[in-house]
């Protein structure tokens, strides 16, 4: 076979496309085609449902798609990550159980790893799998799990080993969500919405051929897991957008993200909504407000040289420089954005920062942004942890002493939960 | 360059310049010099002018100089702000000679610059007065027209450099004028009759600022009668970027020299850089300067493309690198321990030059205003 170029794969998908899209096709037949062709997924490999193409060529293949508004594989959610860390570490069966299910989108995966006693510190969970006869068992409690509620699989870090030491100890599991042993409950944000589960596990079982890499490997595994989730941060909001276009594929298409993005309607406002600063300092007179006038620039200020700081990471990125200390630095400058803007929202709101809902301004945005923003510095890494990254990883000062890694879990203090 | 990356020549012109500040400026050097009353000697700027050409760098080759912009000079005063280089680079280069390149005419133009670029005149700008103020309105020294020429009367303060100047370029008014009327930009020599120089007595030895009296003081015109508001505004919007360009050199220096001594410092069997009270405080201060530099880099490219919203991304960039600066100052103190409150270590030389950085042009409240003003807000 020939080295594809990015002329010869633009050629070649457009062809097809021509040959097969249509916007009358039921989304999953549409997608199985896509499976079969390898076009839905072309940097995977060619013997499962890709054609080994170079990542770099992907966006290509993109464009060509949207050139013709046709719809693309099922992407969003944790099914992506599902997909990845099966691609590297699972069996032809789990490859060949599962990967279609999720290019098509007809199953929905859930991730088991945070639990109440263990947020930052993963590898401490003590969720407990225990081989009982021909099967494995597993009793626990997880939490923060996005779509456990319509998810059919759930991807599970389970403690096999209490005497190794933690991060050994740990095992990874595809654990099927719909059976009896497993509970699914909302969780409950300050908030209000309830975007997460809590999922309790009561004597559920796995088979032992649905371990996902070997025993006692799960931290290794998971780590695969969680190097995809910033990436699928990233293609979620892209996919999210939807298309506007008419036709039977289009409108499945868009009650499938409806209900993949009912969790996120409110992540907007907790990055604060700076957008919104300007036009409500207006309205409300707050712009005549020396004080307040203030408050505003230093939160203008800040959102912007936020924005430069990481254009100028991508723009070495683009250039094949290699990024300054400034790459490392987005997440943490998110959350100052953040609570800065809260707290501007909340001097230009004044009394009615009091008020919720229909009462609250902009029927009920600005409320929403106020007690949404601690989000911010908590999901994906809390501040803390990313100043423990930024100081060890790029000031290149000492690691963090470890007290737990290298000693028998059971012997490791931790929360006492339940 | 865009506004986002430096390009591989520019990269090769801050290494040149590192190393030359390095060699000619280490801190025993810019001690000595600071204690000294002029705060800089001829025969250094006569060298650096000569081998380097830094005076040059944003005179248009018409005029003597070498035709780079300010991203150019952008460079060059961030690297002279880490190595608090002492030299009326400021003075005569970012203030002067963008003042005459504003207000003059071609022939005057033509007739001052050269000497300008060439380092063999050092020139300053002498706008603010005894009440502080940076802008017009705070004008109150007079120039009357006198025969042929101009005769100034009244007071400037605060003048880089103003007590060792050859040549002052003067913000007076006219007579009985208020606000931006009446306003003109004049030269006048160091040592023109009727003109008494004081040096300041400065917190920043590093910065020398004079006080300058004019009695019936002899001036030539320069650009037109009446017409200096705009080219001063313009000005100093100019001179905030090169200002914010020198902090961020100061604040990235600084930083880098404390997390250096934590490093080194040990206390209860360990680094002090081991706890995380320390990592943390570090990793903000990162996160600081590098949000001030991609302002300060930001505002350089702005004004090398004339972007007309320059005036806000100046007092932008400004405001932000003042509180970069002194937050990371406040910091290296307080990182360094009680060694950081001594006279013989260095640390309390950056952190004068960000306290009268932070002031000098203008506070960061004051710029905020003004980057609100700018735009319509």
């Amino acid at each position: 076979m020939s080295e594809a170029t990015e002329t010869s794969v633009r050629a070649e998908v457009r062809a097809w496309l021509e040959a097969n899209w249509s916007a009358d096709l039921g989304l999953v037949a549409w997608r199985n085609m896509l499976a079969d062709s390898g076009w839905g997924a072309p940097h995977w490999p060619s013997e499962w449902y890709g054609r080994d193409l170079p990542p770099g060529l992907v966006p290509a293949v993109d464009e060509e798609f949207q050139r013709l508004g046709a719809v693309g594989v099922a992407k969003a959610g944790i099914r992506t990550l599902a997909a990845a860390t099966i691609l590297a570490h699972g069996t032809e069966m789990h490859k060949r159980k599962f990967l279609r299910r999720i290019l098509t989108g007809e199953d929905t995966w859930c991730q088991l790893f945070s639990e109440p006693g263990s947020g930052s510190d993963l590898a401490g969970a003590t969720t407990r799998a225990e081989l009982r006869g021909n099967k494995w068992v597993v009793n626990g409690q997880k939490v923060w799990t996005t779509s456990a509620h319509h998810a059919q699989y759930g991807l599970l870090l389970a403690r096999t080993d209490w005497d190794a030491p933690k991060h050994q100890g740990l095992t990874y599991f595809i654990l099927d969500v719909e059976q009896p042993g497993v509970e699914v409950v909302p969780l409950r944000q300050m908030n209000g919405h309830a975007s997460f589960n809590q999922v309790f596990m009561t004597d559920a079982e796995v088979a032992p051929e649905f371990m996902l890499g070997a025993l006692g490997e799960g931290w290794k595994v998971a780590t695969t897991t969680l190097m995809h989730e910033r990436r699928g941060a990233d293609a979620l909001r892209a996919w999210a957008q939807g298309s506007t276009r008419e036709g039977r594929i289009y409108d499945e298409e868009r009650a499938e993200i409806a209900t993949v993005m009912e969790p996120y309607k409110w992540y907007p406002q907790r990055a604060g909504r700076v957008d919104l600063v300007l036009p409500r300092a207006e309205a409300t007179g707050g712009n005549a407000d020396p004080v307040l006038r203030q408050e505003i620039a230093k939160l203008l200020i800040l959102s912007k040289t936020a924005e430069w700081t990481a254009r100028r990471a991508r723009t070495a990125q683009e250039q094949g420089r290699p990024q300054g200390p400034e790459g490392s630095l987005g997440k943490l400058v998110s959350s100052h954005v953040a609570r800065k803007a809260a707290g501007v929202h909340t001097l230009i709101s004044g009394a009615d920062a009091m008020l919720t809902a229909e009462d609250s301004p902009l029927d009920g945005v600005i409320a929403e942004i106020l007690v949404s923003t601690p989000a911010t510095s908590i999901a994906g890494g809390t501040d803390e942890i990313q100043r423990n990254i930024i100081s060890e990883r790029v000031l290149k000062m000492p690691k963090e002493p470890r007290v737990d890694t290298d000693r028998p879990f059971r012997d490791i203090p931790r929360n006492i939960v339940g | 360059m865009g506004r986002f990356s430096f390009t591989e020549e520019q990269e090769a012109f801050r290494r040149v310049l590192r190393r030359f500040m390095e060699d000619r400026s280490p801190s025993a050097e810019v001690r000595r010099l600071m204690a000294t009353e002029a705060g800089w000697e001829r025969r250094h700027w006569t060298e650096m002018s000569r081998e380097l050409g830094l005076p040059a760098v944003h005179i248009p080759e018409d005029y003597g100089g070498m035709g780079y912009g300010f991203a150019e000079l952008g460079i060059v005063l961030e690297e002279m702000g880490r190595a608090l280089y002492c030299a009326p680079y400021f003075a005569s280069t970012v203030l002067a000679a963008t003042a005459i390149l504003n207000a003059g005419s071609e022939e005057q133009k033509g007739t001052l610059l050269p000497s300008l670029a060439s380092g063999e005149t050092v020139a300053t700008l002498a706008f603010a007065e005894d009440n502080g103020r940076w802008d017009a309105g705070g004008v109150g020294l007079t120039a009357t027209e006198s025969g042929g020429g101009y005769r100034l009367n009244g007071a400037k303060s605060f003048v880089p450099d103003g007590h060792t100047a050859d040549l002052i370029v003067v913000l007076a008014r006219a007579p009985g004028s208020a606000g931006d009327d009446g306003l003109s930009f004049l030269t006048a020599a160091g040592e023109a009759a009727g003109l008494s120089r004081r040096a300041l007595k400065t917190a920043d030895q590093t910065r020398k600022l004079a006080r300058l009296e004019f009695r019936d003081v002899e001036a030539t015109l320069l650009g037109a009668a009446g017409g200096a508001a705009a080219p001063l505004a313009r000005t100093l919007t100019q001179a905030a970027v090169c200002l914010a360009n020198e902090m961020v050199g100061g604040a990235e220096r600084l930083r880098q020299d404390t997390l250096a001594y934590t490093e080194l410092r040990v206390q209860f069997g360990r680094a002090i850089a081991s706890f995380q009270a320390i990592k943390h405080r570090s990793a903000d201060m990162l996160v600081d300067v590098e949000l001030a530099k991609s302002a300060a880099y930001y505002a350089a490219a702005a004004a090398d493309e004339d972007d007309e919203e320059l005036p806000a991304l100046a007092s932008l960039a400004k405001a932000s690198a003042s509180e970069a600066y002194m937050q990371t100052a406040i910091a290296a103190v307080q990182l360094h321990g009680g060694i950081g409150f001594t006279w013989d270590n260095d640390t309390h030389l950056w952190f004068k030059r960000a306290k009268s950085s932070e002031v000098f042009l203008g506070t960061p409240s004051q710029h905020r205003e003004l980057m609100l003003q700018h735009w319509k807000i």
